[in-house]
Formats: C-alpha cells, sequence, structure tokens
C-alpha cells in the first residue's frame, strides 16, 4: 500500500461487536479477526475510494498526529491477510 | 496434561438443519444412516441453540445439510443468527433457491452464500450428483451475484474432476464467485466406501497443485482461492477442525452434538443431545467433547512429538477407520509406522484400472464388494 492506494475491505467481510468478548471484531467466511478500536476506525473508512493518505489525514485530525506510516502498515497486514484490497491496484 | 484446563472458547457453529437433500454424492460427509425429517430439531429449538452458541463465543454459523433450502424456517433461523451477532454462511447445493427465497434470505440478513458445484463438466457433474442439476445451479448462482449477496462456489475434489481443476476455477471466475472452495475429498463415511474410485493419482495431485498456484496468482484481489492438498498425499495430518473440542460444534438435524462430522463412526463415544442438555454444559462437561482434549490419551510417537499441538494427532476419525482405535496418531504422519496403511492405499491406486469410475453410483458399495 502507498498513500495513493484505495484500500477497500473485502466485500464479505464484515464488522460487528462480539457481546461476549467485549470487542470489535471483523467476521468474514470461516474466520473472524479481532481488532481494536484504531483498527476498527481504520477499516470504517476503507470504501475503495478514499486513498491511504486520505484516511491517515482523517484519522490524524482525530488522534491529533501523523499516523500515515501506521495506517500504511496496518493496511499492508489486512491486505496479506486478503482483508483488504487496493482498488487503485486492481482493475474492476 | 496437568491441572485444570482452559478451555477455548469456541467459534463455529455447524448447524446441519436436515439430512433431506437431493442430491447424491458419493462423497458426501452424512452419516450412511440418515435422520428422519420428523426427528429434526424445531425452529425454537435451532434459535435455542444459535443463542447458548454465540453465548459460548461462537462467530461463524454454517447452516448446512442435507440441503438446508428444504426446510421453511431457514429465514427466521437467518434472522435469528443476525440478531445474535453471527456470521452466517448459507451451504447449498443451489437446488431451491428460487428468485422469492434468495430476496427474503437476503432480508433476513444472510451474510454469505455458498454453492457446491461438482465439476466443470456438466455430464460428470451430474453423474456425481446423481441427478440433473447444473443448470439449477447455474440460475442460483446468477441470483446469488444479481442480488449482490457475498457469493463462494465449493468444489469437492477427488480422481474424477481433478484434471478439470484448470477449468473449475474458470467456472468459478465466470460466475463472478468472490471465493472459490477447492475442498479435497476427506475419506470416512460415504467417501472411504468409494475411495477406490476417488482417490486421485500422484500425478494429478502434482498437476492440480500447479494449475492451482498459477490461478492464486491470476485471481488475487478478484476471488479467493482456497485449496489443500489432499492429506493422503501430506506428510503429516491435518489439526482436524483446529483440535478436537477447541473451536469447532457440529449440531447434526435430530440434535446431536459432535465436536465434527465423523464422531458418529467412533463407537465408543457416547452423544449428548442439544433437547437434553445445554450447548456450554455439553462443551465443557460432556464425555464426547472431553474425549481426546489435551495430550493424555495419545500415544506415541504422538504423546511426545513437538508437532502435537501443530496438528494434534491428526484426525480421529480417521485413526478410527483405517486403525480401528481412534487413540491411534492419523495414519497419514509419516512419523508412525502406521504411515502403511495409506502408502499401500496410494499404491494400490496407482495400479487401478480406469474402471473404477462406474462404481460412482448409489449401489457402489454393493458393486465394490464384487470381485
Amino acid at each position: 500500500m502507498t498513500p495513493d492506494s484505495r484500500p477497500q475491505l473485502w466485500r464479505l467481510a464484515r464488522i460487528d461487536f462480539d457481546r461476549v468478548r467485549r470487542r470489535p471484531v471483523l467476521l468474514y467466511p470461516e474466520g473472524a479477526m479481532f481488532i481494536n478500536d484504531t483498527g476498527k476506525a481504520i477499516l470504517e473508512l476503507c470504501n475503495g475510494e478514499r486513498t491511504a493518505g486520505e484516511i491517515a489525514r482523517k484519522l490524524g485530525e482525530r488522534y491529533q498526529s501523523e499516523v500515515l506510516s501506521d495506517v500504511i502498515e496496518y493496511l499492508d497486514g489486512m491486505e496479506q491477510r486478503n482483508l483488504v484490497v487496493d482498488r487503485a491496484a486492481v482493475a474492476p | 496434561m496437568t491441572g485444570p484446563r482452559i478451555l477455548n472458547q469456541p467459534t463455529t457453529l455447524l448447524a446441519e438443519i436436515t439430512y433431506r437433500c437431493p442430491l447424491h454424492c458419493p462423497y458426501c460427509s452424512n452419516p450412511l444412516e440418515m435422520t428422519r425429517a420428523e426427528a429434526e430439531l424445531s425452529t425454537s429449538d435451532w434459535k435455542r441453540v444459535f443463542t447458548e452458541a454465540r453465548n459460548l463465543g461462537v462467530l461463524q454459523l454454517g447452516l448446512s445439510g442435507g440441503e438446508p433450502l428444504v426446510r421453511k424456517d431457514l429465514e427466521e433461523l437467518v434472522a435469528h443468527a443476525r440478531s445474535e451477532g453471527m456470521y452466517s454462511t448459507l451451504v447449498t447445493s443451489g437446488l431451491g433457491l428460487t428468485r422469492n427465497r434468495a430476496q427474503s434470505l437476503k432480508e433476513a440478513g444472510i451474510d454469505h452464500v455458498q454453492i457446491s458445484f461438482q465439476d466443470s463438466d456438466t455430464q460428470s457433474a451430474e453423474h456425481i450428483a446423481g441427478i440433473r442439476s447444473v443448470k439449477q445451479k447455474r440460475a442460483a448462482a446468477e441470483l446469488v451475484r444479481e442480488l449482490d449477496l457475498a457469493f463462494s462456489v465449493n468444489v469437492v475434489l477427488h480422481r474424477q474432476n481433478l484434471d478439470h481443476l484448470n477449468d473449475i476455477i474458470e467456472m468459478a471466475a465466470a460466475m463472478g464467485a468472490d471465493r472459490l472452495e477447492l475442498a479435497n475429498t476427506q475419506y470416512y463415511g460415504w467417501a472411504l466406501k468409494n475411495r477406490a474410485a476417488l482417490l486421485p493419482t500422484r500425478e494429478q495431485v502434482e498437476a492440480s497443485k500447479a494449475v492451482a498456484e498459477a490461478a492464486l496468482k491470476k485471481y488475487r484481489g478478484k476471488m479467493q482461492i482456497l485449496y489443500v492438498l489432499p492429506d493422503y498425499y501430506e506428510t503429516y495430518p491435518k489439526a482436524c477442525y483446529g483440535g478436537w473440542g477447541n473451536v469447532y460444534i457440529l449440531v447434526t438435524p435430530d440434535g446431536r452434538a459432535l465436536p465434527c462430522h465423523g464422531a458418529t463412526q467412533i463407537p465408543s463415544l457416547s452423544f449428548v443431545n442439544v433437547r437434553e442438555q445445554p450447548l456450554d454444559w455439553i462443551w465443557q462437561h460432556s464425555p464426547i467433547f472431553n474425549a481426546f482434549r489435551g495430550d493424555s490419551w495419545m500415544k506415541e510417537p504422538c504423546r511426545t512429538c513437538s508437532r502435537k499441538n501443530l496438528d494434534f494427532s491428526g484426525c480421529r476419525c480417521q485413526a478410527f477407520a483405517l486403525t480401528g482405535d481412534a487413540t491411534n496418531p492419523d495414519p497419514v504422519c509419516t512419523l508412525t509406522p502406521l504411515r502403511s496403511i495409506i502408502d499401500e492405499a496410494l499404491e494400490l491406486n496407482g495400479s487401478r484400472p480406469e474402471y473404477v469410475y462406474r462404481y460412482i453410483e448409489k449401489d457402489a458399495v454393493a458393486e465394490q464388494a464384487a470381485p
């Protein structure tokens, strides 16, 4: 991922709240991944149109700090797991 | 293992809501003896089971069968699962998925629809399924795409269709699948009876590996492809269901709670029905769920093996089916002398003439016994 990537949450994945474990969770076929509030905030902005740079800017304003490298690193990890796709790199 | 055991929370419930099915696949994972419709759990039973599973920590719900669409209360069950916060997958043959039903399932909150296909070749597919079904399956797939539901194609692989792997992958892509599960036949129950006709050759397995790897690259980011080698050709056994009683619960149409599909075939195990006990008691205390937890039941070389926390000594049902003792190591493992059982099956397989194909019929069992 780069600042120009347009990350999109895999369309089979859905963010939910696990009331048993009391934490946000990403659900997808035959899997579940527990995420923290920051991860949830990032993923909620991944609509395939916003760039990673724009996502980082939005979150930076919210947290009052520079978060671009953290956002890229997080999205790289999610892309590795095939849970986020870079719309800028994949033809429709 | 010593001291009190800290149990995992289960993550997955497979609800086999009926055994009724229009298909007759010779590798079916359902037991040889099936339950009559009138013995099936009621709507309220299933809803209670889903809630109990959710309270235990279950997040994934598979609605399976048989063909789950034969149950008229499927939509109600889906809506209940959604309200409980579970991710629900409809595991269907596609037969019976009319526009009305697909629409109402979507409204009820189904997350994901998985349709089984038997082959890319229509004639072969219908031969395997034992019924004309391809047209209806394709129509179902089109509906699922049209309604923009998350869509997986599942194909069970074996000797008859493995050479078509490339066509199978292209078929799934052309249908617009988000995900393709390529599952190799597991040899228990029906499939073990038909093993001689289903087990692929080593050449087929090698060729399919290359095809799958190329497709994985080609479709990265477009269609997720899951491909696992048949375990007979592996060096170590699979961590069956993530370990016995570790993450997975299966409930049969008549309400028996099981750690896996094959458990009904191990005669030393006694079953507890969800009509008699709540699921959390079954998970924590039932003899069946505790039968193969930890390592005190394991034999050597497993008990002192460093891999025991990776594969948990493999599949109990496979160990039982092939050796008669469920506590034996899974014969797939090359670290046990029992491996010779698998190697013999593979050798025999290499020398098998083509005509075994014709045994994939309803009366395969009887015919195979003949010389």
